[in-house]
C-alpha cells in the first residue's frame, strides 16, 4: 500500500474500504487470506470489532497482521466492551504498532450476541469516543494528565441514512462531525435515490462519505435483512431480481447488482466512496470491484 | 417509587430452603403487595406449597412496610413464632430482606428478585424512570432518562439500532432517544440533543453509596 488511507482521503479519488472478520478461535487462516486477497486492492480494511457483540479474534489483532503484510488497517473500536481506560490504552497500542486509522462505534448491544449475560460497558458513547481519540492527539488523556508520547489517528465514525426516524439520527451524524470525525462509512444502502438525497445533505459538511455496500447473496437474505436489520431496505425491485436469478446464481446477481451500484455512485459522484461489506463472502470482494469496472 | 420483584422459580427457592425445615414467611403490605409478588395471598400460597414440601411454617406475617422500623415492630410481635423457625424466608423486595436481616439473627433468605426502581404506567404496567446515577440530566432530555431508558445508557443520541422507533435489543420496547427527540422536537428545544454531553461521572457517589443529610 504506497498511500496511506488518510492521503487516499485527501485527495479526490474515489475511495474503496472493505472488511474481514477475526475468526472466532485461533485459526487466522482464512482471515489472513482475505487480507491478502483485499490489501492491494482497497484503500484500508476494517478489522470489525465482535461484530454482532460476538466474541472473536480482536480487532486490534486483525489489525497487526493487515500491517505486517503490507496493508492499510482501519481498526474498528466499539464501547461496548471496554471503559474509557482499556479504550485509551488499547489507542495507545495501535498508534505505536503503526495503525493510524480508528472507526469509532457504540456497538451493538449486548443481547444481540452469543454472550447474552455479560455486562454492557458503554462507559463512553462513539461521539465521546471520538472526542477522545483527538484529546489523545493534543497530548493529553481524559483523566486531565499528560501523556509521552501522543497519538495520530484518521478517525471516522459510521451514520445510517435510512434509519427511521432519521431526523434523530443526522442530529447525532452531526455530533459526530463536531466531534472530529473525518470520514463516514454508512449503513448498507440500496436506494440510490434516497441515498442522493442524503448526500444532498451530507455534503454540507467536511467530511467523507463512503456509502454501505453490503453484498447480497439472495432472495432470502435480501427479504431477510429488510425485515430485521435497523436501518437497512432492500427495494422490492432488487429482491425479484435476485429471486429471477437462475439456480445457483444468486451469488453472481448479487456481485453484479453491488458492482452496479459501486459503478453507479463513482460515475455520478454521489458520494466520495464506498466501503463493501461480504459478510462471510469476502473472496468475491475482488469479483465486486470487477463488476463495478475498478 | 416502588420496589418492583418479581418471584424467584419455586425451584430455586427450594434449594435455599434445603437446610432449612422450620421457615417463617414475611411480605410486604407496600410494594410486594402491588406487584402481587409478596402480599398475603402469595404469602399464603407460599406457606400451602412449603408445607407441601412437609417444612413446618412457623409462622407467617405481612408487614405494613418491609422496608423500614414497621420491619422491627413485626419482629417483636412474632416473637415467639420466630424464636421456633430456623430462618426467614422474604417475600420482599431487597430492601426488606436488608431490614429484617439487621433485627434478627436468623439467615434471611429471598424470595423474590428485586429488579428496578419503577412507577406504574397502567395497572400491572411498571417501567423504571431513573437508576439513581447520581448525575441528573433529564432537564436536558425532555424528562425521559438515557441513562435508564435506552439500552446503553447513551446521552449523546440514539444508536444506528433504532427500528422505527424500536429499541434494537426488543421490538416492544421504545427507543429512549426516538422518544426523547419527539418530545425535545415538541417543545421546540432540540438545540439541547445538539449539545455535546461529555463522558459521564459514574462515581458521582462511588460505592458502596451512602450519604448523610
Ligand atoms: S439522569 Fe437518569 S438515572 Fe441519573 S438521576 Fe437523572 S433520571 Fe436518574
Ligand atoms: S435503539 Fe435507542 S434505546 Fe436502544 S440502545 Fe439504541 S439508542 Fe438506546
Amino acid at each position: 500500500m504506497a498511500t496511506s488511507f488518510k492521503e487516499a482521503l485527501s485527495t479526490n479519488k474515489f475511495i474503496i474500504t472493505s472488511e474481514v472478520a477475526p475468526p472466532k478461535g485461533t485459526n487466522l487462516e482464512k482471515m489472513l487470506h482475505h487480507i491478502d486477497l483485499l490489501k492491494d486492492k482497497v484503500d484500508g480494511i476494517n478489522v470489525t470489532d465482535h461484530q454482532s457483540s460476538v466474541m472473536r479474534f480482536p480487532s486490534i489483532g486483525g489489525c497487526l497482521s493487515i500491517k505486517e503484510r503490507g496493508g492499510e488497517p482501519i481498526l474498528q473500536m466499539t464501547c461496548r466492551d471496554r471503559n474509557r481506560l482499556a479504550l485509551q490504552a488499547e489507542l495507545l497500542l495501535a498508534y505505536t504498532r503503526g495503525i493510524r486509522n480508528v472507526l469509532c462505534l457504540t456497538g451493538d448491544a449486548v443481547p444481540v450476541g452469543d454472550h447474552k449475560e455479560a455486562k454492557g460497558v458503554f462507559d463512553l458513547d462513539s461521539t465521546q469516543l471520538l472526542k477522545a481519540v483527538h484529546l489523545m492527539e493534543s497530548g493529553k488523556d481524559l483523566g486531565g494528565s499528560n501523556l509521552e508520547g501522543s497519538v495520530e489517528f484518521c478517525a471516522g465514525a459510521i451514520v445510517t441514512p435510512e434509519a427511521r426516524p432519521l431526523d434523530p439520527q443526522l442530529i447525532k451524524f452531526e455530533k459526530k462531525v463536531e466531534a472530529g470525525a473525518q470520514f463516514f462509512q454508512t449503513q448498507a444502502i440500496y436506494d440510490l435515490d434516497n441515498f442522493g438525497k442524503f448526500m444532498e445533505y451530507a455534503r454540507k459538511f467536511h467530511v467523507k462519505i463512503l456509502a454501505g455496500i453490503v453484498l447480497l447473496s439472495s432472495a432470502r437474505m435480501a427479504k431477510y435483512m429488510t425485515e430485521n436489520v435497523p436501518g437497512i431496505f432492500v427495494p422490492q425491485n432488487l429482491i425479484d431480481e435476485l429471486a429471477a436469478a437462475p439456480k445457483g446464481g444468486a451469488l453472481a446477481k448479487g456481485i453484479e447488482i453491488a458492482g452496479r451500484m459501486i459503478a453507479g455512485l463513482k460515475k455520478n459522484a454521489i458520494c466520495d466512496g464506498v466501503h463493501i461489506m461480504a459478510i462471510g463472502k469476502e473472496e468475491v470482494v475482488p469479483d465486486i470491484l470487477a463488476a463495478a469496472g475498478i | 417509587m416502588k420496589s418492583i420483584t418479581r418471584q424467584k422459580p419455586f425451584d430455586e427457592v427450594k434449594e435455599h430452603l434445603s437446610s432449612f425445615d422450620r421457615p417463617f414467611i414475611v411480605g410486604c403490605g407496600t410494594c410486594t403487595t402491588m406487584t402481587r409478588t409478596g402480599g398475603l395471598e402469595q404469602v399464603v400460597e407460599m406457606k400451602d406449597r412449603l408445607q407441601g414440601l412437609n417444612k413446618r411454617v412457623s409462622g407467617w406475617t405481612v408487614i405494613p412496610t418491609a422496608c423500614d422500623e414497621m420491619a422491627e415492630t413485626a419482629m417483636k410481635e412474632n416473637r415467639r413464632a420466630l424464636d421456633d423457625a430456623n430462618c426467614i424466608l422474604a417475600m420482599t423486595c431487597a430492601l426488606g430482606v436488608y431490614r429484617l436481616g439487621s433485627y434478627i439473627n436468623h439467615p434471611v433468605i429471598p424470595a423474590l428478585d428485586t429488579l428496578f426502581i419503577g412507577v406504574e404506567d397502567s395497572p400491572g404496567h411498571f417501567h423504571e424512570v431513573c437508576m439513581q446515577c447520581g448525575q441528573c440530566i433529564l432537564g436536558e432530555t425532555a424528562g425521559i432518562c438515557p441513562m435508564t431508558a435506552c439500552h446503553k445508557g447513551l446521552v449523546n443520541g440514539p444508536c444506528g439500532g433504532t427500528n422505527n422507533g424500536k429499541c434494537e435489543v426488543d421490538k416492544e420496547k421504545d427507543c429512549a432517544w426516538t422518544l426523547i427527540y419527539q418530545r425535545l422536537k415538541d417543545q421546540g428545544r432540540l438545540e439541547l440533543m445538539r449539545r455535546y454531553q461529555p463522558p459521564r461521572n459514574f462515581q458521582a457517589v462511588p460505592r458502596p453509596r451512602i450519604i448523610k443529610v
